[in-house]
């Protein structure tokens, strides 16, 4: 019988596999120091969160309890700067991307005089010491009247979102098909309706990384939060900080920081998704 | 239904001269071949027709309007990519679909449409389909469904299966030269590949450095070149060096008679046009044979060192070193750049010992 019995050739078609992986121990130490370095403060702030007593050399807090949780959330300044640090920083992303996407796509395509020292001079401004940069800006927003306004803020958080927000998004803009764009041109796009409908939508994985991360920051941001919105605009950092200078009452601290870890949270399950879809690699050229 | 004119285009690229001076008619339904050697600027000429560069000097024109100075959106061509540019974030339909959109045409119409195009291109179910998840050969097809559904007065493409395998690139050039015939519609291909011109032009245009060597269609381009760029770029040629004396030329096997001044030449011989007859006598030996089936190449080494290639009928049976005489039924005789003359039939003599 010659004819290729399909059963048999399934059956006979299975090769058994050899394991050759073999256990990596330096790759497994240095995740156990990453894990430990990275892992045991966010843990041991987490337990002081819910700690009510927890004295020396006892491991683990003898009472647990959400009394400073509900002291710190009955508090209005909390909840107040909470609200703020959203308001503050989604307007700032917003304003980020209006301003630096299309400055970006100009960056990536066009060739324009003083380009390559105006691209150069956003890295600029992160190259120098920037509590120094502050003060000057400080100065300058005093004259201006934009001290301890909402828009003074923004528009300082507004200057450190620029070099990621500019950066990136070249990147990202570069690396989108020229030839896509011309057949977007040539299937009767203008120039606007080809950057809307082809080259964001090519390149959006890694802005929106560029976006998710100018949002983290901007929540984050305490030094520039504090010299111009001092004394009425009070960010959650900047209220966390006020905090601690003033009684150091560690669950007081530990709270807030487990509140502020909500934003990265939902940032880093976004990216979560992003980076396991092929399509993020494709983003960063890959 | 359309026209296109190119008259005394001109482009160059940071000072040098990509494009001279070109001037080219596209008439109505014709699909005409650009040719050329890698850089010759084929690719630019193409752009140019659509509107992605502006040439510096001419002017283009379609259906006798001048479009120089209009931007490829509102130009009525249609370019196909070589890399296909398919929107790689869009299904296949909605790649079909997006031009159609722009020009806000009704929902229903546009589904039609979209699935008439895919059927022409033979990808009828393939619409929900992802780019990525077609073969290359099937990108490509989407790529020109893409460009056909907008019914443009001009059809443009750039090497558009230079990335797809042998067997593919000729069964999708069978399909383009079907669908185009049937649309009518006028198409301009550029190509490096000359068996593609070759299968598919009504009409070649042969460039060299931003330069039109020859014009001329498909059969004329073979049989009879103008250039010896030309002669040496379409198919495969013999080239023999020598000098004509009183109208004869002195190579030691192809004599041949012309009216032509005395001075160095180059006879252009084709393969097949060469006859191989064993002869004893003869100085001119096989080098190797190869059987391609539907015919044998000879190599035959003339006794002057030069190698010659001649094409055979299948039968030929001959072994290596095996002394051959040659004849040529039509040679080409060049000299520098230009052709002198057409010779055919000759008269020829095998010379054994000069
Ligand atoms: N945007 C550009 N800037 C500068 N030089 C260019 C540009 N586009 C083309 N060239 C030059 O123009 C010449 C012709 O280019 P073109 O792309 O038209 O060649 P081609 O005939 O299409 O070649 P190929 O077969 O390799 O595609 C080349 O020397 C190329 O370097
Ligand atoms: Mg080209």
């Amino acid at each position: 019988m010659t004819a290729i019995d399909p059963v048999t050739m399934a059956r006979d078609s299975h090769v058994p596999t050899h394991k050759t992986k073999k256990t990596d121990w330096l790759g497994l130490g240095i995740v156990a120091v990453l894990g430990l370095v990275v892992v045991v403060p966010l843990v041991v702030v987490a337990i002081w969160a819910f700690a009510e007593v927890w004295r020396y050399p006892s491991l683990l807090p003898q009472e647990f309890g959400l009394r400073f949780w509900n002291a710190t959330l009955a508090r209005p300044d909390v909840w107040g700067a909470m609200f703020l640090s959203i308001r503050l920083s989604v307007t700032v992303t917003l304003l980020s991307a209006i301003i630096c996407l299309p400055a970006a796509y100009a960056f990536a395509r066009l060739d324009f005089p003083g380009r390559n020292v105006l691209f150069l001079s956003f890295l600029a401004s992160h190259a120098f010491p920037k509590f120094g940069l502050l003060v000057a800006i400080a100065g300058i927003f005093l004259n201006l009247g934009l001290i301890s306004t909402f828009w003074g803020v923004v528009l300082i958080q507004l200057v450190g979102t620029l070099m990621m927000m500019i950066w990136i998004p070249v990147a990202a803009f570069q690396n989108v098909d020229r030839a896509m764009e011309e057949a977007a041109r040539d299937a009767g796009a203008g120039p606007l309706r080809v950057f809307w409908s082809v080259s964001l939508p090519q390149a959006a994985p890694t802005i929106f990384a560029a976006v998710l991360l100018s949002f983290v920051g901007t929540f984050y941001e305490t030094e520039g939060a504090w010299l111009i919105g001092a004394p009425e605009i009070r960010t959650m950092p900047v209220l966390m900080i006020t905090f601690i200078n003033n009684q150091i009452v560690v669950q007081y601290g530990a709270v807030l920081s487990v509140l502020l870890w909500i934003p990265s949270f939902i940032a880093l399950m976004f990216t979560r998704r992003l980076v396991g879809s092929a399509s993020f690699a494709k983003g960063f050229g890959v | 239904m359309a026209q296109l004119s190119l008259k005394n285009i001109g482009k160059s690229f940071d000072g040098t001269d990509v494009i001279r001076d070109i001037s080219l008619d596209v008439e109505d339904g014709e699909l005409v071949c650009l040719l050329g050697p890698s850089g010759s600027g084929k690719s630019t000429i193409l752009r140019m027709a659509g509107g992605f560069e502006t040439p510096d000097r001419g002017a283009i024109l379609i259906d006798g309007q001048d479009v120089t100075r209009i931007p490829p959106e509102k130009r009525p061509t249609g370019m196909v990519f070589q890399s296909h540019a398919l929107w790689s974030h869009m299904s296949v339909a909605d790649n079909i679909a997006f031009g159609l959109k722009l020009r806000r045409m009704p929902r229903r119409e546009i589904q039609e449409k979209v699935a008439g195009a895919l059927e022409l291109v033979g990808l009828a179910d393939y619409g929900s389909r992802r780019v990525w998840q077609l073969s290359g050969g099937q990108q490509q097809r989407v790529a020109i469904a893409r460009a056909l559904v907008l019914e443009p007065k001009i059809l443009l493409l750039d090497e558009p299966f230079a990335s797809l395998d042998q067997h593919l690139r000729e069964h999708l050039r069978e399909e383009l030269r079907d669908i185009q015939r049937r649309l009518g519609i006028t198409t301009l291909f550029v190509t490096h590949g000359q068996d593609e011109a070759l299968a598919l032009a009504d009409r070649i245009v042969v460039l060299q450095g931003g330069e039109i060597e020859q014009v001329a269609s498909p059969d004329q381009m073979y049989r009879a070149p103008e250039t010896r760029f030309v002669a040496g770029f379409i198919g495969s040629m013999n080239f023999l060096a020598c000098d004509m004396r009183g109208g004869r030329s002195d190579h030691a096997v192809f004599q041949i008679e012309a009216s032509v001044s005395d001075g160095p030449v180059e006879l252009a011989i084709r393969p097949e046009a060469i006859v191989v007859t064993p002869s004893a006598t003869s100085t001119a030996r096989v080098h190797r044979t190869t059987d391609y089936g539907t015919h044998i190449l000879v190599d035959i080494d003339l006794a002057d060192g030069t190698r010659v290639k001649a094409m055979c009928p299948p039968a030929t049976r001959l072994a290596t070193g095996q002394p051959v005489s040659l004849s040529a039924d039509r040679v080409t005789v060049f000299r520098g750049t230009e052709k002198l003359a057409d010779v055919a039939p000759v008269e020829m003599r095998e010379v054994a010992h000069v």
